[in-house]
């Protein structure tokens, strides 16, 4: 095709954004299910030679033991293994550009869109989560702050307490209607 | 549904978030493609498959998504013990009667 | 009206509170807090079903769970029919409606019962010998008849409406039953503080003491001191009570499957409410007090309606406040039946006698009995009951024989005994031990944390029951980390005690008549079948279960399984516990599928996962595939087209204009660190050290063992970063894959692995029009083919929001695939859709994206491969890096057969008559004209109709296929054998020319 290139030209307006289930909620006696505002994130992977420089970089300390998160400023760091944290800002900053003026190594990746956080909050948030989370939720075990990669049902989700009777659930966007639903159903149940 | 004790998340946690990945310390030729038909075969296709105490890999896949090592008895279906990919076959296991 | 058998003063239900019901159509008045066993007995009803095999009329065994004969059909609505309810578990409510099962046309009139009197053709063992053959017979005849005759209720024909919860829980000490003891041990249990579940299956707790009348605890009668005990373990914030409850499963680390009914008692259950809810508990401690189960005794028609057990008419009067009769005999071997007949007699009911098989047994509960008038027979037995539709007398005999008198009697009182509750400890792999002096098999080895107290124990008497459980849950809770308890232990101030009593066949039930004494009520089995097995050979329980049936029934042998295995140790000569015990499985007692099913159903059956054009895709009409868990938009029809049509549209479009294509479901992986292109050398057959920043490669990864396991395009964004694609299907194992070696293998490189596919929507534009379409929407990146060639990525953006911009194709047209965050994915397909629609583009789906990639002889890994196929018999060995000493798969793909001539290759199939295509799957022969079974070379992979060739084009994999090119092959179909010919796998464009067309 001979033709000439087709010329470029700057974008002028930006397009909508449309988050998954945006503002669904839905509420049970004991318990309120609620699709949370989008949010930063980032898929963060690093030795340990390397979590001081990104931690401060961040501004939030990037836990080391295992089902634990730190928190502080609107950013939330989980620890989901050995080497991998889940960065999560509601403060509308970006731990991206912030990662990527660390030279140790490391590995930021984008992943903002990839998940959807609902809320579970109320005194049967626990008993709803665990109809299909399969762990022990009890404050012992899993105390305010604690955070971990697990199951809900048939759907991968990452579980952070965020209170007592609060927890944020985040699962990929195509699994939200099915984590949604689930939690919606489990949720009328759970004050019985 | 079992509780498997993960090594690197230190704890026990729900057999749903872990998926088998077969017999453990098979390694991979460094130079593989210099090996023998018979020593290919024997690493890629021969597994021991016990009665008894197997060492296999496990991930957890659904928690910190560490592969690591288990001892699992096939008879029992109990877990003797868990360590990390990486470390060595142990030499003794923990209330092992023979 | 007052029901006749319901006595004034007597049980604790509140007279007040009615409730009405209907059985078989007829109404009856009940009180709330019945079962609807006791309040059909309170009517005086005691004929509610007719058995399994020989249709006998039954009536109520007993008060509870192991129930065998009264099985009914609650009816709700047309939707809710269940049968098989036990009546005795059934709690009433005003207004419920049962029905009798297994009778034609009525419960006292049953047709069926003429196998009652061909029932020495209906022996132990008749199926098995009788219908053996013909083998059609069983499809047509023997099976749908059978099944008719032996019915256990109609299942219901309309899905279930109702919905079950389910939950996993965690606690410290777990406790099954909620007895005395398994009250007392969460008690204790619970003041150390740990979390405590206690679970019984009744709707009110205190077990056994619902019908103990002696005992006391601490000043109270038993059953009030359990009620308070339950309150006060209610108010304590670590406790969990679970009535109507029962523990089903019992499996490995002490998980324990429990249902809870939720709603079957209520008369209108709301919608809120869940039918039944699923526990799944983990417990660090399990307490087991299950308690035990009364047996009855074996004689001749020992199933008339109106015989039951001892301890169940005194739960119907002490409970329920029915006597179950006016005139009562009692048959027992044990003392527990004088309680019963003491506390009816001193409710008014005429106890006419006791028979006693024992000697001369002595106690308080023969002394009370005999003060208050009884007749007691001491070593005597009721060698049969008459009456039919109800039991209407006993005749009893000395044991050793002798003269015969028969006493009429309106119900009979059994007991032989009590047999332990060791299901759940038996199911949680513990092994039992046959005690031979109280003859009963008792917990012996166990298999996991759990303790067993109480009667499930072998433990007799309240006392010694109460000072286990107590010590039992305290020491359990200490075990878990409770702290240590204040409280003082329930003091016990009167209890009952029975022990012993007899297993097997009393006599009158042979060994020489052919008398019914029913050893299995719910299988119709009786010690005459048991004592054949043994004789035709059956000499293991197993076997003699197997083959007379006994205990495989819904009621799993609770109250037949002792005496059938005495039966077969007496025949065979042998102490009971060489014969053994058989194993008891999960579930204890029967449960509904919707329970196991729980929230699964519907839309939580599995999840539906929609990318995030879904909502204009489905707005403009889109036809709807699944592929794996994702909905794919697979055609767009326009009004008046079929999909034929659509596809044809689709494709020439987008080879004539352009069109847009969702490709957001292929997996993509971010691959990141200083030794990505190393780690992606060792992943993909591919070299990827020298590929630029900016440029594409199509990358193939194989398994270990040489054949392809999956494909996509690859971007290298930077040095240390790479954006991997892979199939749709491929996403997750891949990404395993790929961590599996990068973790195990390979942990030495310094790369990191993300999935980034939920991150990324992508819009496929493809056509000649499609850089038209996108470059006025794109921000900072050169469009033209000098600055984007053909398999290139640049990072920039459109619409204002970041893309990852792809140059490439799998249609063989000028193409590009747009990456931007999902959030923003259908505002950006909408907005090239509106450029699009300028240039007369097509949206279009995976049916034309399949047909166009067809064209172009682009294999889908999955369709066109099958997990046997290398990269040479794709004809991909282009692909792969020559220089490269190691990847995964390399050594895999040089094995002997992988390199033999002849393996299959990958070619293209034209048809000679160009209409026709070729079915997917179809098997390609050489030679038409040969013998079946015909020689089969190959097998087509992909077809299609063309609309762009004008023809049906095909792919498959055919031996030597390369060196076929222009030879005729047949396929061989059904309606005709169809001629075909062997191309190159390119049907159109073959120079690729139109990639920058």
């Amino acid at each position: 095709m001979a033709k000439a290139a087709v010329k470029t030209k700057a974008a002028e307006a930006s397009v909508e954004r449309r988050p998954a289930l945006g503002g669904r909620a839905v509420s049970a006696p004991g318990v309120k299910v609620e699709i949370l505002p989008p949010a930063e994130r980032i898929s963060l992977r690093a030795p340990e030679a390397s979590v001081a420089a990104l931690s401060k970089a961040l501004g939030v300390t990037l836990p080391a033991k295992p089902k634990t998160s730190e928190a502080k400023g609107g950013r939330t760091a989980l620890w989901l293994g050995p080497d991998e944290w889940l960065v999560i800002d509601e403060a509308s900053n970006d731990p991206l550009a912030d990662c990527a003026k660390v030279s140790a190594l490391h590995s930021a990746v984008g992943i903002s869109h990839r998940n959807v956080a609902i809320s579970v909050a109320g005194l049967a948030a626990e008993v709803t989560v665990n109809s299909g989370c399969p762990q022990d939720l009890s404050l012992e075990a899993f105390p305010v702050g604690a955070a971990s990669r697990t199951i809900l049902g048939k759907a991968e989700i990452v579980l952070l307490r965020t209170a007592k009777d609060t927890f944020r659930v985040e699962c990929w966007r195509s699994f939200s209607d099915y984590v949604f639903t689930l939690l919606s159903e489990a949720a009328s149940d759970a004050a019985n | 549904m079992l509780l498997i004790r993960c090594p690197y998340c230190e704890e026990e946690r729900p057999e749903l978030e872990f998926r088998n990945a077969g017999e453990a310390h098979i390694v991979r030729p460094t130079n593989i493609a210099g090996e023998s038909d018979d020593d290919f075969e024997k690493f890629f296709f021969i597994r021991a498959n016990p009665k008894g105490v197997i060492y296999e890999r496990w991930r957890h896949i659904h928690g910190c998504a560490r592969f690591f090592n288990a001892v699992r008895d096939t008879v029992t279906d109990k877990f003797v013990m868990t360590y990390k990919a990486g470390e060595p076959k142990p030499a003794k296991l923990p209330g092992a009667s023979k | 009206m007052n029901p006749a058998f319901r006595i004034p003063g007597a049980g604790r239900l509140s007279q007040a509170k009615t409730a009405s019901f209907s059985f078989d159509d007829k109404s009856y008045a009940g009180i709330e807090g019945d079962t609807l066993a006791s309040a059909l007995l309170a009517n005086g009803v005691h004929l509610v079903g007719r058995s399994f095999k020989y249709h006998r009329p039954r009536g109520f065994l007993s008060a509870g769970a192991e129930e065998p004969n009264a099985l009914v059909q609650i009816v709700r609505d047309d939707a809710r029919k269940t049968p098989n309810v036990r009546a005795t578990v059934q709690e009433l409510y005003d207004g419920l409606t049962a029905h009798s099962q297994n009778r034609w046309p009525s419960l006292a009139f049953d047709v069926g019962a003429v196998n009652d009197l061909a029932s020495p053709m209906f022996s132990a063992g008749f199926y098995y010998k009788t219908f053996m053959w013909p083998k059609s017979a069983w499809k047509n005849l023997y099976e749908p008849k059978i099944r008719a005759a032996a019915g256990l209720g109609v299942s219901p024909d309309r899905p279930d409406p109702d919905h079950y919860a389910a939950r996993y829980a965690h606690c410290e000490v777990l406790v099954l039953g909620g007895g005395a003891a398994g009250i007392a041990a969460a008690l204790a249990a619970a003041e150390t503080g740990v979390r405590v579940i206690l679970a019984d299956e009744q709707a009110e707790f205190g077990g056994s003491l619902r019908f103990e009348s002696g005992a006391k605890i601490d000043g109270e009668n038993g059953f009030a001191w359990a009620q308070g005990a339950i309150a006060k373990l209610k108010a304590m914030d670590n406790v969990r009570l679970l009535p109507r409850t029962t523990a089903f499963g019992y499996y490995a680390q002490n998980f324990v499957s429990l249902v809870e009914r939720v709603s079957d008692h209520l008369k209108s259950p709301g919608r809120e409410l869940a039918r039944e809810r699923l526990w799944q508990v983990r417990a660090r401690r399990v307490v087991l007090a299950t308690g035990a189960i009364e047996r009855h005794m074996v004689f001749a028609d020992n199933d008339r309606p109106g015989i039951m057990l001892a301890s169940a008419a005194r739960t119907y009067l002490n409970h329920y406040g029915v006597a179950v009769g006016r005139n009562v005999g009692v048959y027992t071997a044990n003392d527990s039946a004088y309680a019963a007949a003491i506390d009816l007699k001193k409710a008014g009911v005429n106890v006419a006698a006791i028979v006693d098989l024992r000697d001369n047994p002595t106690g308080p509960a023969i002394d009370e009995a005999r003060g208050l008038g009884i007749e007691i027979n001491f070593g005597r037995a009721v060698i049969r009951a008459g009456g039919k539709l109800r039991v209407s007398s006993m005749t009893v005999q000395p044991k050793n024989g002798g003269g015969e008198r028969t006493i009429p009697v309106d119900a009979i009182l059994m007991s032989a005994g009590w047999t332990p509750s060791v299901h759940l400890f038996s199911q949680s792999r513990g092994k039992v031990a046959f005690n031979e002096e109280t003859r009963r098999f008792v917990p012996g080895t166990y298999a996991q944390d759990c303790v067993s107290i109480g009667a499930c124990n072998g433990t007799d008497g309240l006392d010694a029951t109460i000072d286990e459980a107590y010590a039992a849950g305290a020491k359990a809770a200490k075990e878990a980390g409770g702290k240590a308890g204040k409280s003082a232990k329930p003091k016990v101030d009167a209890s009952e005690s029975w022990s012993r009593g007899m297993l097997g066949a009393a006599p009158g039930a042979g060994p020489d008549t052919t008398v019914k004494a029913f050893v299995d009520f719910q299988n119709d089995v009786t010690a005459k079948d048991i004592r054949q097995a043994v004789h035709e050979g059956m000499h293991s329980i197993e076997h003699v279960k197997r083959f007379t049936t006994n205990g495989m029934a819904t009621d799993q042998g609770k109250t037949s399984n002792m005496h059938g295995l005495a039966i077969a140790a007496e025949t065979l000569g042998k102490p009971i516990p060489q014969v053994g015990l058989t194993t008891f499985r999960a579930p204890y007692t029967p449960v509904t599928f919707g329970s196991i099913v729980g929230h699964a159903r519907g839309a939580l059956f599995d999840p539906t996962r929609r990318t995030a054009t879904h909502p204009w895709a489905a707005a403009h009409g889109a036809v709807f595939e699944d592929v794996g868990q994702w909905k794919r938009a697979w055609y767009f029809p326009r009004a008046g087209e079929d999909m034929h049509a659509a596809v044809n549209r689709e494709c020439v479009t987008v080879r004539k204009v352009a069109g847009l294509f969702d490709a957001s479901t292929l997996g993509k992986i971010e691959v990141v660190g200083p030794d990505a292109a190393k780690f992606m050398g060792l992943l993909y057959t591919n070299p990827w050290e020298k590929l630029e920043p900016g440029r594409c490669r199509y990358g193939i990864m194989l398994r270990e063992d040489g054949f392809i396991y999956d494909d996509g395009v690859v971007g290298r964004l930077a040095p240390d970063r790479f954006h991997v694609t892979t199939t749709t299907g491929g996403a997750p194992r891949v990404m395993h894959h790929m961590e599996d070696y990068l973790q195990t293998e390979f942990p030495h490189l310094n790369v990191w692995l993300t999935s980034i596919t939920e991150q990324w929507a992508v819009i496929a534009v493809q056509g000649p029009k499609s850089r038209e379409i996108i470059a006025p929407l794109v921000e900072g990146i050169d469009m033209s083919d000098e600055a984007l060639p053909h398999m290139s990525v640049r990072e920039g953006k459109i619409c204002g929001v970041p893309t990852r911009l792809f140059r490439m194709s799998f249609t063989g047209e000028r193409g590009f695939e747009v990456n931007v965050p999902a959030d923003y994915g259908e505002a950006v397909w909408e907005a090239l859709w509106a450029e699009g629609q300028k240039h007369g583009a097509t949206a279009y789906g995976t049916e034309s994206m399949h047909v166009l990639r067809a064209e172009k002889g682009y294999i889908i890994v999955g369709q066109d491969t099958d997990g046997t196929v290398t990269p040479n018999d794709a004809g991909l060995d282009w692909a792969g890096g020559k220089k490269k000493t190691d990847f995964v798969g390399i050594r895999g793909m040089a094995r002997s057969d992988l390199v033999a001539k002849g393996r299959k290759q990958l070619v293209g199939l034209k048809t000679k008559d160009p209409k026709v295509v070729l079915e997917e799957g179809a098997q390609i022969v050489e030679d038409p004209k040969q013998a079946i079974p015909m020689k089969m070379i190959g097998h087509v992979t992909s077809s299609y109709w063309s609309e762009n060739c004008g023809r049906s084009i095909a792919l498959a994999m055919v031996a030597g296929g390369r060196d076929r090119m222009g030879q005729t092959l047949y396929v061989p179909m059904p309606s005709g054998t169809i001629e075909v010919e062997v191309t190159g796998m390119v049907f159109v464009d073959e120079k690729g020319e139109r990639l920058n067309g």
